[in-house]
Order: structure tokens, then sequence, then C-alpha cells
């Protein structure tokens, strides 16, 4: 696993990635040249936490480490900071409909392939 | 790359009667359930140098199946490499026979002691009496002598405790690499914690050397998955823990798939049961255990593991009563608030160096330690031990994990 830093402020682990982790505190409008584009970030994003490169709808799967670590809840903008409030597992979640008295079939309900 | 040439094929052990080679050279003093945690830790505290207790919180009388994996564990450790003779010692009414593990630890060619509380007439008696018996265990320890020994003879534990986004992104991937250095050198690497593989089973599924192992793995996956779910806790929703989000790690397949980089890059060539032995010259194996680091690191020095290699991004202290604790932070904060506790610094990496540059000096500090350089966690005296129990309810609705 080898990764690929950005300004020396972000950490892209793999090309394929649609989310970075960002290597210290990082303050909104900061912008990062990123794919021959430019991203700025719309809001703070702390140390080890990540924001979007591109665009995302809700259903679109996010990518680090070139593998699928979750699902898009909501629309995310690239810049936006991306975490437990935009994104869910894609092997079920805190809260998922059905309660933890039925977390079995609950589970199977909510896990998806990918 | 270091800062001193280490040889990466060899390093200077203690060679055992049954051929193991340990890097350390102690006294194992084993309570054999937790009425005698306190006898073991005196006994220990007062012969000193060398003498080493680990106590646990195991009852009398386990339900059956825990017994087994306690048994497993208890022998293991007395059996461990690093460690030159072992006293058991019991209140004496416990259903695990001392005289058992004993006998069987004797079989790999130790000096075995066992001592009763009840037999020795009391607290006070039992602890003069294992001083005793652990300062001529020491006498017999004293006269093993480090010799040259190959890395193949290497038996290097992976853990990770206290993860933040940096252990998957940096110290993870470092250890990973000296995994890989391990395996190459003939060796043996050795990752566990399986609810830790949620989310990313399909990435070791593939590197399984066949179809057995593989399916070993899975069903492994699946009854941690299940398990969780029995004691009401769904790992879906518990992991990442608290902490492991407010690091920055958003779901369970994240952290996952950052903590199977400790694991490197080679194929997985089996799983191995909680505690149980672990191959010499094995290559990648999966020890099957529970998330909680202690208890991991517990069952992989049972399973005869001479070093443990532990990342940590929020800043984990523990250490092992008879294994070197090697600590490796991705973290530069934690690296630099807890430089005392911390052995590697794997930030680095964020910095712009290669993984391939700190696995290399992560390697040479393995064989540093190997050598006899004493960790931070050696240093600071940690010497954590616990021992994972299987509640009846699980063995009776999941079977015997055995």
């Amino acid at each position: 696993m080898k990764g690929e830093t950005i300004d020396d402020a972000a950490i892209r682990m793999a090309p394929e990635d649609n989310v970075v982790t960002a290597l210290e505190d990082l303050p909104a409008g900061r912008a990062f040249d990123v794919d021959g584009g430019t991203v700025t970030l719309a809001e703070p994003v702390e140390f080890g936490h990540k924001f979007a490169l591109a665009s995302l709808d809700p259903g679109d799967t996010v990518r680090k480490y070139g593998e699928v670590v979750g699902t898009a809840t909501e629309p995310i903008a690239a810049g936006e900071w991306v975490h437990t409030h935009n994104v869910v597992s894609t092997r079920g979640q805190p809260g998922d409909e059905g309660g933890e008295a039925d977390s079995d079939e609950n589970g199977d309900a909510e896990r998806r392939d990918t | 790359m270091s800062e001193r040439a280490v040889d990466p094929r060899e390093f200077r052990g203690y060679r055992r009667a049954d051929g193991r080679v340990g890097v350390r050279n102690y006294v194992a003093v084993v309570p054999v359930s937790v009425t005698a945690s306190a006898v073991a830790k005196a006994v220990a505290s007062r012969a000193g140098t060398g003498v080493r207790a680990l106590p646990h919180q195991m009852p009398l009388s386990p339900n059956e199946a825990a017994r087994t994996q306690v048994e497993t564990v208890l022998e293991g450790v007395g059996a461990n490499p690093n460690v030159a003779g072992a006293l058991y010692v019991a209140l004496g009414t416990e259903d695990i026979a001392s005289e058992e593990l004993a006998d069987a630890v004797a079989a790999t060619g130790r000096p075995v002691e066992t001592l009763a509380i009840r037999e020795a007439g009391g607290t006070e008696a039992a602890v003069d009496r294992g001083v005793d018996l652990a300062e001529d265990l020491r006498e017999v320890a004293s006269e093993a002598r480090r010799e040259t020994a190959d890395t193949s003879e290497l038996v290097v534990a992976m853990e990770c405790g206290g993860s933040d986004a940096t252990s998957g992104l940096a110290a993870n991937p470092v250890v990973g690499d000296a995994c890989d250095r391990i395996v190459e050198a003939g060796g043996t690497g050795v990752i566990s914690e399986t609810p830790e593989f949620i989310g990313a089973e399909h990435i070791l599924a593939e590197r399984c050397v066949d179809d057995e192992v593989r399916e070993k793995l899975l069903a492994r996956v699946e009854r941690r998955e299940r398990m969780a779910d029995l004691m009401g806790v769904d790992f879906r929703g518990a992991q990442p823990s608290p902490g492991n989000q407010a690091g920055g790690l958003t779901t369970i397949e994240e952290k996952s798939l950052g903590a199977i980089a400790k694991g490197g890059t080679t194929p997985l060539r089996d799983v191995i049961t909680y505690g149980n032995h672990l191959p010499v010259g094995g290559g990648f194996v999966v020890m099957d255990s529970p998330g909680y680091d202690v208890e991991s690191v517990s069952g992989k020095v049972a399973g005869g593991a001479q070093i443990v290699v532990f990342t940590t991004g929020r800043g984990s202290t523990t250490g092992n009563p008879i294994a070197p604790v090697v600590k490796v932070t991705g973290n530069p904060k934690t690296y630099e608030r807890m430089h005392e506790n911390m052995d590697v610094d794997a930030s680095r990496v964020l910095e712009g160096e290669s993984v391939r540059t700190v696995g290399g000096t992560l390697s040479d500090r393995i064989h540093d330690v190997a050598d006899g350089t004493l960790t931070a966690a050696e240093r600071h005296g940690m010497a954590e031990f616990a021992i994972n129990d299987l509640p009846a309810n699980e063995v009776a609705t999941l079977g015997d994990p055995t």
C-alpha cells in the first residue's frame, strides 16, 4: 500500500480513490491541484479526516485504498468533508431500521454486494 | 536507510531443548486461576530479575470450551521460546490440573515446577515456597547463552490498538512491509483480531494459498460476526469505535482495510485458532482472536510468538510479560507527545518517506530487539496479560471454537 501525498497536506492511497485524507488540520478555502483540476475545501477538515475529490450522489461508492469503504447517503460536492454524517458502511450501520433486537435479519437486509 | 547495518538473515537468541529460539530468557510464573494471580505476582516481584508473572482473571471452573482455551494459553505461555522455565501456581481446587500443564511444558524440555497454595499452607507460605522455586528455575535459566539463529526462526506477531486514520495510512503499511521481510527471510508473521477483518475479508481470502484455508478464514470471520450479534453487539455499529471515528475512521470496512495492511502482501498460509501453536517457518498466517488487543497479543504469545509489533495512532502503551512489544505510531503528534512509549516513528511516511524505507527501519529494530535491545514497553515495565473468555451461551449457540 503506497499513498501519494498532495501538497504535503493530504494523502491519496490509490489512484482510483475519490476521497483523500488530511495530514494536518485544513481550513475552509484551501485549494488542491488534483488530476489537472482544483479542489477547494468547502469546510474545515481535521487531521485524519477525509474530503471528496469528486462530487458524489447518494448511493455512490466511496473509495479509499482502491477499495469500497462506504456509500454516500446524500449529495457530496468535491471539497466537502466525508464522514459518518454523509457516508454509511456497506456492512450495516447503527440506527438501521429493524433495530438491535433483530440484528441478524437486519444485517442481511442492509448488506450490499460491492 | 538505517543508521547501522543489521544482517536481516540472523539474530542472537536462546536455543531451547525443543529447537525453538527465544529472544528473552525468563522464568514464567503462571497462575492457573484468578485465585493464584496475587501469589504469582508476589513471587515474581520478590524473586526479581528475570522472573515474570502472568496474572489473569480466569475462574476456578471455566465452562468446558473456555477451559480448553484457557488450558491452551496457560500451556502455551509456559512453552514460549522466551521462557527458560515455568512455575504453575494454583489454589489447588481448580478444574485445570497444574500437573497436566506442567507435564505438557516439561515435554518441551523445560524445567517446570508446580505449587498449590492450599498445600503450601496459605498465601505467605506459598509465596515463600514460590520464590524458592523461581530462584531454582532462574539458576537453570542463567546457564542459557545467546547464540546465532536464523531469521527464519522468528515468529513475529502484528497487532494494532488505539487506531486512528494514520494507522491505516502509515503505521500498518510499514508493519506490513516488515512482515513481508520476515516472511521473505523464511520466518512467520501473524495477524489476528478477526473482527477487524470484517469488510476486508475478501482481500485476505484472495491471498489464501488454497480453498481449505480460505474456507477456514471466512468461517472464522462469520463466527465472530455472529458472536457479536449473540452478545447484543452489532460490530457494524460498534465499529469503528467512537475514538476511531474521532480520529477520522468512518466505516468498519475503512478500519479493516487499514488493519489488514499489517499483514503485508505474501500468501496467507494457515488460520490458527486462539492461543494454539504457530508454525515456525510458516510464512504469513492468521490467528482467530477477539478484537481486544491485550487478549489478542496474549493469544499470539501463547502460540509461540517471540516478538510483538504493535501499531497505535492514538497512543497505546501496553506490553506483555514475556514478549517484547515494539510500538509503532503513524501519528506525528502521538510520537512527539508520547515519545518515551514509542519505538518507531512511522509518521515519516506521511511526510513523503517511502513505506519500504521506514519498513526497513522497523525491520532493523525488530532484529535489534531480538538481539536483546529493550523496547519502550519493556523499559517502562509494561506487562499486560489477559486470556480471552468464552461465555457459555456463545459456546452453546456457536459450538466449540476448537
